[in-house]
């Protein structure tokens, strides 16, 4: 393809919202693979829907409400069971401030 | 022996007392055992809880007669939360996490009494057609050991075909079941959107994903949808309705029944023997008094590009969790810096493919873009919902082919990500519709591979896919095969 969709430095700007951190390798890969793929994706554009309502779910419900009354939940050891690093009450984490 | 049985045979055995429970686990483990590590069927295999569990019900027979699904085994797809059982989702990120609750469809299964004997092997966060994008390796084919599964579910359906288990649970989010059941030659049922609970079903595009059974007769699949299904609090998408007693509708005839033909789905090149296969069903349809009618789903061929716009950008929101803090892997860091954490944990923890689409979905929500993209394809999965609705007017099952090709080489379009989407053509549009569709095997074709045909139903009426594909196979009077190992 002559004219990509995405240049590196796109792809390097999503990589950073996306947190990902990608070698050079990947980011000129990344930038030929997700252009081809958009490129393919233009062809939505071949269609009019002007006044379509958007699908974002196939059964149409909202606000499901429950009554809030409190249960029973996991267990605090076992929700820091899976945890990299804890000090035993909370997840440790490098620090930020 | 044990890995030709179905459920109600299994279920027979047990009863009868032809085989203990512990024998029969015993029996499959080590067929396991000798098959596992070529297929890689399997990422974990529950040797010892389901050896014990097996023992309990030798030891109290009422429990084994309660149950409908006493003593049985299953294999349970690895993107399923098992309670203390690791579950990976075949991902580095996850490689170690044991969760500490179970999905709902497999607590569902356990209180029926269902055995896991196993977590069966994926596409990395169910990112795949092909069961290659694994972080731990491609699951093969048992039909043609050189040939993909297909994907993402392809553990499942590869186990149920060789024999591994006799039912399995997979998921589908746009064609995850159909495609390895059609591959594998089982059935494979993607249930409408809500009918089964996503509760511990590890999240890839919400408005998509949906659990469903995998088996080798159409008796074991609708038993096992019959358990997985219902309401469930804990999913505020499931629905609240009643679930059919699908086993017990299965040989109501299906004289009168109208099928709809989709003729944008056979204007497409598709591979001789699986057109053949999709006519030579509609034959038997109407030797049965199945009518049929063509009808037009006009904006099928939009749906891989909207399905690869909107499961992305759901994907990319979704595994914004892995972040090295509450559950899984963590990479180390030179300095302690929280960002730096962050990076270095996605990049050694995330394959390519799911990188690729943490990547096309964040661009597609981007500043500037999410119009452009993400509403755009939204708009167009309304689109193909309004063909499926305007189809239904006209019929009441519609009859597919589930893939363009039969299983490929292993490693053949590895390197061409846009390829690999464009196998899910058939499957893609009722995913994103919600609609309920089946995988039915045929038999083989003249290689030697699975060949079958996709039914569509209506929303919630799976009913009438399990008496097509009961009434199909008993009138050509299919007997499931096993893969033969060597």
């Amino acid at each position: 393809m002559s004219h990509r969709i995405l240049d590196r430095d796109q792809v390097e700007h999503i990589a950073k919202l996306a947190r990902l951190r990608l070698t050079e390798d990947e980011k000129d890969l990344m930038a030929e693979q997700l252009s081809s793929i958009l490129d393919y994706v233009a062809k939505l554009n071949e269609l009019d829907t002007t006044d379509v309502d958007p699908m974002h779910h196939a059964v149409d419900r909202s606000n499901v409400f429950r009554d809030d009354n409190p249960h029973k939940s996991i267990d605090h050891n076992e929700a820091l069971a899976n945890a990299p690093q804890t000090d035993g009450t909370f997840f440790i984490v490098p620090r930020v401030i | 022996m044990v890995e030709q049985w179905t459920i109600s045979e299994i279920r027979s055995k047990l009863l009868k007392g032809a085989i203990s429970a512990k024998e029969l686990i015993q029996e499959l483990l080590s067929y396991i055992e000798n098959h596992n590590s070529y297929i890689n069927a399997y990422l974990t295999i529950t040797a010892e809880s389901a050896l014990k569990e097996a023992e309990e019900f030798d030891n109290n027979r009422k429990l084994l007669e309660e149950k409908p699904l006493g003593g049985v085994p299953i294999a349970i797809k690895d993107c399923l939360c098992t309670r203390f059982i690791r579950t990976t989702c075949a991902s580095k990120i996850l490689e170690n996490f044991v969760p500490p609750y179970d999905a709902t469809c497999v607590e569902k299964l356990r209180k029926a009494g269902a055995i896991i004997v196993g977590k069966t092997n994926m596409d990395e966060f169910a990112m795949g057609s092909t069961t290659e994008h694994s972080a731990f390796g491609p699951t093969r084919n048992p039909w043609d050991t050189d040939r993909v599964p297909g994907g993402s579910s392809g553990g499942s359906a590869a186990a149920v075909a060789s024999g591994m288990a006799p039912c399995a649970l997979g998921t589908d989010t746009g064609g995850s079941i159909r495609l390895p059941s059609f591959y594998c030659g089982v059935l494979g049922l993607k249930p409408t959107y809500g009918r089964v609970s996503r509760y511990g079903l590890i999240a890839f595009a919400s408005s998509l994903d949906q659990a469903g059974p995998i088996a080798r007769t159409v008796e074991d699949l609708a038993i096992l949808a019959e358990v997985i299904s219902g309401y469930d609090p804990k999913d505020t998408t499931s629905v609240k309705k009643e679930v059919p007693r699908f086993s017990e509708i299965l040989g109501t005839p299906v004289k009168g029944i109208r099928i709809g033909i989709p003729k944008e789905y056979f204007q497409h090149s598709i591979d001789p023997e699986i057109e053949r296969a999709v006519e030579e069903s509609i034959k038997v349809f109407r030797t049965l008094g199945v009518d049929f009618v063509e009808v037009s789903l006009p904006h099928t061929d939009y749906g891989v590009a909207a399905y690869y716009i909107i499961a992305p950008a759901e994907a990319s929101s979704n595994l914004a969790r892995y972040d090295g803090v509450k559950y899984g892997f963590r990479s180390p860091t030179e300095k302690p810096d929280l960002m730096e954490m962050y990076l270095n944990t996605r990049a050694k923890g995330f394959g390519a493919e799911v990188k690729r689409r943490i990547m096309l979905g964040t661009y597609a929500l981007s500043a500037g873009y999410y119009d452009a993209y993400y509403i755009k394809a939204s708009k167009v999965r309304r689109l193909i919902q309004q063909d499926f609705l305007k189809a239904f007017e006209k019929c009441d099952a519609l009859i597919t082919p589930v893939a363009p090709l039969q299983p490929f080489k292993i490693g053949e379009k590895l390197e061409d990500p846009l390829a690999l989407y464009l196998v899910d053509v058939f499957t893609l549009p009722a995913s994103l519709a919600g609609i309920p569709g089946m995988s039915v095997p045929c038999g083989l074709s003249s290689r030697g591979l699975p060949v079958g045909f996709q039914l569509l139903g209506k929303y919630f009426d799976e009913e009438i896919l399990f008496r097509l594909a009961y009434a199909y196979h008993r009138e050509i009077a299919y007997s499931p095969q096993i893969a033969i190992l060597s």
